[in-house]
């Protein structure tokens, strides 16, 4: 589904602030991976999303989806295939927009027409696509989204993504930004779709728990690498302090090499 | 002279569509509108005088409004500048052309010749010289109203309209925020270009200067409108834009003819458009304010409600 392959990010190359970001990473997403993405601020999470959507061009290495090198593709042909929901609950819907105004621009990707596809039939199939929120949405088609409360925007922002199809999804804490039960809704209705339409999905969290219980691998990220990708059966016995122990012992072993190095 | 406020502003609600587009639903603050304006004015004009035919004069207006529309937009795109830079370069290069396109000339007359305006008596002979520019003016009016409204319920009107509210939205559903941009910059100064063409014929020249302030006044047009009503359908948009550029003209026209009890020059009208934007913003800041403490005060009400009630079960319990 996903390669990645040698990729690297260096921000701000040749002046005073140049940062590396990503660091040659190598990752293999097969079809129908559920992978959850664990690491501590500033460990690249976010940039190696923001290099795989193609917000950010690379500095160096591939990226192949579905076989094809997309490496140099602009960030909207990549999201035809890539479905990705931040966490900042604006980010994926038009608040001085309508419901179901928001809802016809994600039904079908890419270009649209001067057709008129906003219709009884359509209405219709919205009410009973925001029905399986159960947050009420579907009497509320014509209110714009600016009045619906984080959690609901949030939703409704999955099911838009969910609607136009993608074959991946990258979700970047998505539930971070919302109370815990709102974030339980959202965090099951995730699951419901992930299931129901077979995504492929990537998802960065900083709750340790849901790393460990959602998906069949996990990996984590340090210092622009990836550090640990343990599979379902690794994952199985895990625990949260387990998987802490794990990330301490390697980075002590980092510490340790370097400390090698310092010593004559 | 009732009626001249009236075609005047509708005239003008005509261009001040155009500032919506670009303005309010692409949130672009694009400036070619005052070139553009002056534009479609000449275009027109130098057409009508070459003997195209009135129809093509305001298609040839339309278009070349369109394709200022599209130059502001590439060079946003391509050089990435801001908007406000890329409008403002497209606007000072348009003077020059305008120019170029009056032969040379600051100033073309339109007289004795047949335009939309000496062709409306015709049309409409049952009622006087006035009321048939009224109907004429009116007519066109409706139908730009009618067809801007079919469009942005399309799914590329749609779509425009989310990119100007959420630009990160249009790329996740795989499109291209830039041929957006390109289409609704064109469309948004075809409209203000059609204006110009349609005013050179009313007042029978084309000026160079035409545009000057134009884009204050359709802003000056937008929030009056704003003030009328609160809707988020694109029909009661449009039409509380029209009511405001009528409103608008109106407010200018009782500057002009009884300003001078006061000592106001129709130079001055222009300091009065600016102030009419800021008295605008102001009120609508306190309108927002004032909305919101309300707001706050009856939660905290209801929740003191809530409390007390529970209160008062606990204690029946």
């Amino acid at each position: 589904m996903l390669r990645i392959e040698q990729l690297s990010k260096v921000f701000y190359p040749g002046t005073v602030n140049e940062k590396t970001a990503i660091e040659y990473i190598d990752l293999d997403v097969r079809d129908g991976d559920f992978i959850t993405v664990v690491g501590s601020n500033g460990s690249g999470k976010s940039t190696l999303f923001n290099l795989i959507s193609g917000t950010y061009p690379v500095t160096g290495g591939k990226i192949i989806l579905n076989g094809k090198d997309v490496t140099n593709s602009p960030e909207y042909r990549r999201a035809f295939t890539i479905g990705r929901i931040f966490q900042d609950p604006t980010k994926g819907t038009a608040a001085k927009m309508s419901i179901e105004d928001n809802m016809i621009t994600a039904f079908k990707k890419g270009m649209k027409g001067l057709g008129i596809s906003l219709n009884a039939s359509k209405r219709g199939y919205f009410k009973e696509e925001l029905k399986q929120l159960s947050m009420g949405l579907e009497d509320r088609l014509k209110d714009n989204v600016g009045l619906l409360s984080g959690g609901q925007r949030q939703a409704l922002t999955l099911l838009m993504t969910v609607l136009s199809r993608p074959q991946m999804l990258l979700l970047d804490e998505h539930t971070a930004a919302l109370d815990p039960r709102n974030a339980q809704i959202v965090m099951d209705l995730t699951t419901e779709f992930i299931s129901r339409y077979r995504l492929t999905t990537l998802m960065v969290t900083h709750n340790m728990q849901h790393a460990i219980d959602f998906g069949n691998r996990l990996i984590m990220m340090d210092g622009g690498k990836i550090i640990l990708d343990l599979s379902q059966e690794e994952k199985h016995s895990l625990t949260v302090p387990k998987l802490v122990k794990m990330f301490k012992s390697i980075k002590n072993q980092e510490y340790v090499s370097d400390e090698d190095l310092l010593t004559p | 002279m009732l009626e001249g406020i009236f075609v005047d502003g509708l005239i003008f609600s005509i261009m001040v569509i155009g500032v919506l587009i670009s303005y309010r639903i692409l949130d672009f603050a694009d400036l070619t509108c005052d070139g553009s304006f002056a534009t479609g004015a000449a275009v027109a004009t130098m057409a009508i005088v070459n003997g195209t035919g009135l129809a093509t004069a305001l298609l040839l207006a339309f278009l070349a409004g369109a394709v200022a529309g599209v130059v502001t937009a590439t060079i946003h795109n391509r050089l990435k500048v801001p908007g406000l830079l890329a409008g403002i370069l497209t606007m000072t290069m348009l003077y020059s052309i305008n120019i170029r396109i009056l032969g040379g000339r600051a100033n073309v007359p339109l007289l004795r010749i047949e335009t939309l305006y000496t062709k409306f008596p015709q049309i409409f002979p049952m009622v006087s010289t006035p009321w048939a520019l009224l109907i004429g003016t009116l007519l066109i009016v409706f139908i730009v109203k009618e067809l801007i409204d079919v469009f942005f319920r399309t799914d590329l009107g749609i779509s425009i309209g989310a990119l100007g509210s959420n630009e990160q939205m249009i790329i996740s559903m795989g499109i291209d925020p830039k041929l957006l941009k390109v289409i609704g910059m064109a469309l948004s100064n075809a409209l203000i270009a059609l204006s110009g063409g349609l005013l050179a014929q009313y007042q029978g020249f084309a000026d160079a200067n035409l545009g000057q302030g134009m884009v204050v006044q359709g802003l000056a047009a937008i929030m009056i409108g704003e003030f009328l009503f609160d809707s988020n359908k694109i029909s009661l948009i449009t039409l509380r834009v029209i009511l405001g550029a009528i409103i608008y003209k109106a407010l200018m026209f009782l500057g002009r003819y009884y300003g001078y009890y006061i000592n106001l020059t129709p130079s001055d009208l222009k300091l009065l458009t600016g102030i009419l934007v800021i008295v605008s913003l102001i009120v609508a800041q306190t309108r927002n304010a004032a909305s919101t403490a309300d707001a706050r005060k009856k939660a905290l009400r209801r929740n003191k409600e809530r409390r007390e009630a529970s209160m008062k079960e606990d204690g029946d319990a």
